[in-house]
């Protein structure tokens, strides 16, 4: 063998044996999760409220908690973000202003959650006196989603060429006419891509509802927006460090709930991506 | 020449790229039914010019045009124009044959969707065959309307490009460079669709290619670094040129 190939060998192993490190403890991880928790799945988990002090049933209110939680935060942050987005990529002009919000934009989605939930504790809970609901939970997360949804759907604009525009246009359509079908359906998939993961991240933070919406135990379903609910991460957080001599194995169902239901976000954005793609017209 | 009808007229036309002076006091007559050719180095402003015609050039950043261009005797560089009904009048076709990523039929029904022109499946379906008609791809595609314009062959793409035009009933087609993607031969037959076109279209062409002009073109306007050099009925151009520059171009000493 040459030298260069020996090189591009060794390259090769290299960048697989780092891959292997990246991949290896997820892995690991969902392997603990799954192996652990797996015995305690049941319908009756799934479907029953907790009892005897969280230690026996089911999470179902805690499941219906995050389930209302992420699609609250999908109303509210999805439109808001789109729009914002195509408002600056395809609307606002290039100045000093624009880039501000745009570096704003960016540097906001790097900001930890818990600061998002004193936030929404100061801003929704206690100025609005929404107080601990479904509502000021929904818009804290949201206010945490945006700037993922916005960056998404910003880079998922950029990269329609520029082109395409330019045939609209010069057909004599209308600058949103344009948009809506030249540029809107090519952007769709990173959109979704963007929202997904914002969605998921949602979906597993405690920080931000932990003063905003959670409760601590509340076997009983929401009745309106301004109840407060149980949530997945928050009540795997309670039942993991507050509950003395709980069983592992329903914390460890808990967290493969959740990750099962976030995995089955991402499949939904799969199949409407697919779906995005044959059916795009005009 | 001297005769006839004018579709366009440029009068003091300049146009500035933020300070760079792109266009310099164009004077520029097109004449009506009749295929004009600008001709003239790369960078000397051919696109530029014929942006100027659908206000393309709007969409450029810091772009600023003075000066008169009246089509049909109204005037297009001016605030209240109407750009949908100037950009149907005035349709455009591009270098790159830039189809949608659609279905031929979906290709077409964009512009007719747009404008509000025809409905109901029946008369769609009329408009489009005309449509594709005029550029002699009905019979090469009637069965397969539902497939992806993407998969035709340039050729067939670029046809479709001024197909999407035409369908709009413009009454003047600009086309800039639409061949240099093309083969020699599919070139010929764009020209040869063009000389159809004539009748009922103004045209005008931006090409690279003198032989091209010379071939397909009534008028021609030789252009060099931002200025209308010459303009004049092709074979006056090509055989006595009155002026130094426009000869020596055409002799193809630089270029
Ligand atoms: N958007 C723009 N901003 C700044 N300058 C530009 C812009 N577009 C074109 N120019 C400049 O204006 C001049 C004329 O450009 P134009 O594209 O009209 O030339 P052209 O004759 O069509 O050339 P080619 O034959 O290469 O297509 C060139 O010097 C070019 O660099
Ligand atoms: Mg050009």
């Amino acid at each position: 063998m040459s030298g260069a190939r020996v090189r591009q060998n060794i390259a090769f192993g290299l960048m697989g044996l780092v891959t292997m490190l990246v991949v290896l403890p997820i892995i690991l991880t969902l392997w603990y999760v799954v192996a652990n928790g797996i015995g305690a799945i049941s319908l009756d988990f799934i479907l029953q409220p907790p009892r005897n002090g969280m230690r026996e049933g089911g999470i179902f209110p805690a499941i219906v908690g995050t389930f209302i939680l992420i699609v609250g935060t999908m109303i509210l942050s999805l439109p808001i973000g789109v729009l914002s987005a195509i408002y600056l990529v395809e609307y606002a002009k290039d100045n000093l202003f624009t880039r501000l919000i745009k570096l704003a934009v960016v540097n906001l989605s790097g900001i930890p959650s818990i600061v998002y939930g004193l936030f929404g504790l100061t801003v929704f809970v206690v100025l609005l006196r929404l107080g601990t609901s479904i509502l000021a939970g929904c818009m804290t997360l949201a206010i945490m989603s945006l700037p993922v949804i916005i960056t998404a759907t910003k880079e998922a604009l950029e990269s329609v060429p520029a082109s395409y525009r330019e045939i609209s246009l010069s057909l004599g359509a209308t600058k949103w006419q344009t948009v809506r079908h030249c540029v809107l359906p090519y952007a769709i998939p990173g959109i979704l891509t963007g929202t997904v993961l914002s969605l998921s991240r949602a979906a597993g933070e405690t920080a931000p509802i932990l003063f905003t919406v959670a409760a601590f135990y509340l076997p009983r379903l929401p009745r309106s927006l301004f109840d407060q609910v149980m949530a997945l991460p928050y009540h795997l957080y309670v039942i993991s460090t507050q509950v003395p001599n709980m069983p592992l194995s329903l914390s460890f169902a808990t967290a493969f709930v959740l990750i099962s239901l976030v995995f089955l976000m991402n499949l939904v954005s799969i199949i409407l991506r697919a779906h995005y793609r044959r059916k795009r017209q005009w | 020449m001297d005769q006839m009808a004018v579709k366009i007229r440029a009068k003091d036309l300049n146009l500035f790229y933020g300070d760079f002076h792109a266009l310099q006091d164009i004077q520029f007559s097109v004449p009506e039914k009749a295929i004009t050719a600008l001709i003239g180095p790369s960078g000397c402003g051919k696109s530029t010019l014929l942006r100027c015609f659908n206000r393309m050039n709007d969409l450029v950043e810091n772009c600023r045009i003075t000066g008169s261009i009246r089509i049909d005797g109204q005037e297009v560089v001016d605030d209240r124009t109407d750009l949908i009904a100037l950009r149907k009048k005035v349709g455009m076709v591009f270098q790159r044959p830039n189809v949608f990523d659609l279905s031929i039929y979906n290709n077409l029904l964009f512009g007719l969707r747009i404008h509000r022109m025809v409905s109901g499946k029946d008369r769609i379906l009329a408009t489009i065959r005309w449509g594709l008609e005029q550029v002699g791809l009905w019979d090469e595609l009637k069965d397969r309307l539902n497939q992806n314009a993407r998969t035709l062959t340039l050729e067939q793409q670029q046809r479709l490009c001024i197909a999407r035009v035409v369908i709009l009933r413009p009454e003047v087609i600009l086309l800039d460079e639409p061949c240099s993607a093309l083969d020699p031969i599919a070139t010929m037959r764009i020209e040869e669709l063009l000389r159809e076109l004539k009748r009922d279209y103004t045209i005008v062409i931006v090409t690279h290619n003198m032989q091209q002009a010379a071939r397909v073109s009534d008028y021609t306007g030789f252009m060099y670094l931002g200025r209308l050099i010459e303009f004049g009925t092709t074979s006056q151009v090509f055989t006595n040129p009155r002026d130094r520059l426009t000869e020596n171009y055409i002799s193809g000493q630089f270029g």
